[in-house]
């Protein structure tokens, strides 16, 4: 009897094991493979996208950094950076002075603005988008790259406000009470205690809202004009039409970055603890 | 002790940009979309209900709307399929490897969402890897046709939403206590109880966030559904950006993106409600 029951129990953990293993790796193969598949066909020595390549070559990339035939995804990369930075300069800071204010809260003002602030995660984008380009429009706002910054730090600035505020509930209050009783001011408490603390927390965040908004399509779509085309957009476009391989070469580009940027992150801000 | 008390309503005055900007730029733009959309012609002078009307009286609109919240719920259940036993696989590993595990989650999440809808072009294509691995299991006889239909669609959606669906499952198993599977195999139940038993409903609440998530973001998933799914495939983003766009036609645009919200939602809702009586059956 004990016999059997043993082997009952042997087969229930590896039939377990071995069915999970396995459908994990399939899962994660699908998960990570696209990205990789991307990666070696930026490298391929085609005049088309075929996987596996035939041979290696940089011919795409030399391609895409040619200051003549590339310029307009040039001026869109930059474009793109530019807003980035600034959306995640304003984002950060607003991010960051709010959650200070509503760490801890518990009033009911304080709940609705804290839902409030993460309401655009839960919205269609495309919804805000012709909400924006509405906005805009209507009071007569004509400057596309400073609309578009506003519409990325909207739709993007709840990740930051999540990180921050998940850094300041871990923050122990014990702490700033006795930096406050042992006669800190309020400002000298926030600069040597609750700064350094959650200092991560707002790296890691701005790195979020940074990848996010260089990403952003919907907004960027219905915000931008003739003059400031976006990278995600312009890519778009490059895939819309006669698939043009130097989409490869800037997916490459852009792939690299985020991993050479992820493990930077990984490194200094524990980015993988900041998730979840 | 005057410190004390005037301390949180101090503090609360940080709060007030974020406020200011909330309210100008997202709160206003949202409640003049729904102004706009209840006005009857594209210049904006005449109130009224038609594009509303308008909207719910076609047929066609019917189908676009229903096929994009379709599409949402196909997407979740596949990508629940491989979302699982990636979840399980974190559960399972010691702290180093879930470390690995979440770096690879980043990696796709991270990685634009028009380079991932540009690798699904090249794997769906007719000589892509998709229909030669189809070919060489047999399971086709001649490459099939996987660009532009909703299958491929659906195919490709599946991983660009996959880390959405992995991020709030993977941070509940990280909370889950190993001593509460540790009970349910000490007290006699093998690994597949365990999972029906006591991992899968302890994970609900994840599971019914990533849902969510998943949903709201490949019923909006503009690039991928226009790219992949081809110009025969209609569903609301594209139509939104057409109406706006193309044929500046703003009161309805704001009208089906109103409709849009409304329904996503109604859906979200639904599932929260859902997410909450599982709950509280496991506790209860």
């Amino acid at each position: 009897m004990a016999d059997g029951a043993r082997r009952g129990l042997d087969l229930d953990l590896w039939s377990y094991r071995i069915l999970l293993g396995l459908l994990g790796m399939l899962a994660l193969v699908i998960m990570v493979g696209p990205v990789l598949i991307v990666l070696a066909i930026s490298f391929t020595a085609d005049s088309s996208m075929r996987f596996p390549p035939s041979g290696f070559s940089l011919r795409w990339y030399e391609a895409l950094f040619d200051p003549v035939r590339s310029s307009q995804i040039h001026r869109a990369a930059i474009n793109t950076v530019q807003v980035g930075l600034w959306a995640t300069a304003i984002g950060t800071l607003l991010a960051l002075l709010a959650a200070l204010a509503l760490a801890r809260a518990r009033g009911v003002a304080a709940r609705s603005a804290d839902t409030l602030f993460v309401t655009p995660l839960m919205l269609p984008q495309i919804s805000f988008a012709v909400a924006a380009l509405v906005f805009f429009s209507m009071i007569g706002f004509e400057a596309a790259k400073p609309a578009i910054v506003i519409g990325h730090v909207v739709v993007c600035v709840p990740l930051v406000y999540k990180t921050i505020s998940a850094s300041l509930s871990q923050l122990d209050p014990a702490l700033i009470e006795s930096s406050a009783s042992l006669g800190a001011s309020r400002l000298r408490t926030f600069r040597r205690i609750t700064l350094p603390i959650i200092l991560p927390g707002i790296g890691a965040g701005a790195f979020l809202l940074f990848m996010a908004s260089k990403d952003n399509v919907a907004v960027s779509l219905f915000l931008s004009d003739a003059r400031t085309n976006m990278l995600p957009i312009r890519m778009w476009q490059m895939l819309e039409g006669t698939l043009d391989v130097r989409v490869a070469a800037v997916s490459g580009v852009l792939i690299l970055a985020t991993l050479v940027l992820m493990l930077a992150m990984e490194r200094f801000v524990r980015i993988s603890d900041r998730l979840r | 002790m005057a410190a004390r008390v005037t301390m949180p309503e101090g503090r609360f005055m940080l709060a007030f940009p974020m406020l200011l900007f909330f309210g100008a730029f997202f709160v206003a733009p949202l409640l003049l979309l729904v102004a706009v959309s209840f006005f009857d012609d594209p210049d904006i002078t005449v109130p009224g209900l038609s594009q509303y009307t308008g909207f719910l009286s076609d047929a066609f609109n019917w189908r676009v709307l229903g096929q994009t919240l379709l599409l949402g719920v196909k997407v979740v259940a596949c990508t629940t399929l491989l979302a699982y036993p990636i979840a399980l696989l974190f559960l399972a590993a010691g702290p180093r490897l879930r470390r690995v595990l979440l770096m690879l989650i980043l990696v796709p999440l991270l990685t634009s969402v028009v380079v991932r809808t540009f690798a699904w072009i090249v794997l769906l294509s007719r000589e892509g890897v998709v229909n030669s691995l189809l070919l060489s299991l047999g399971i086709v006889g001649a490459p099939v046709q996987l660009l532009h239909t909703e299958l491929g669609l659906i195919i490709a959606l599946m991983q660009i939403e996959l880390p959405l669906m992995l991020l709030p499952l993977v941070s509940v198993m990280a909370r889950l206590d190993p001593n509460v599977v540790a009970a349910s195999q000490a007290l006699g139940a093998g690994s597949w109880r365990t999972l029906v038993r006591v991992i899968l409903p302890l994970s609900l609440p994840g599971y019914a966030a990533g849902v969510l998530l998943v949903f709201a973001s490949s019923t909006a998933a503009f690039v991928s559904q226009s790219v992949i799914g081809g110009g025969r495939l209609i569903y609301m983003p594209l139509f939104v950006y057409q109406q706006a766009t193309t044929l500046y036609n703003w009161p309805f645009a704001a009208a089906i993106s109103v409709i849009l919200v409304l329904a996503i939602s109604l859906v979200a809702f639904g599932i929260n409600h859902l997410g909450r009586s599982a709950r509280g059956n496991i506790h209860g």
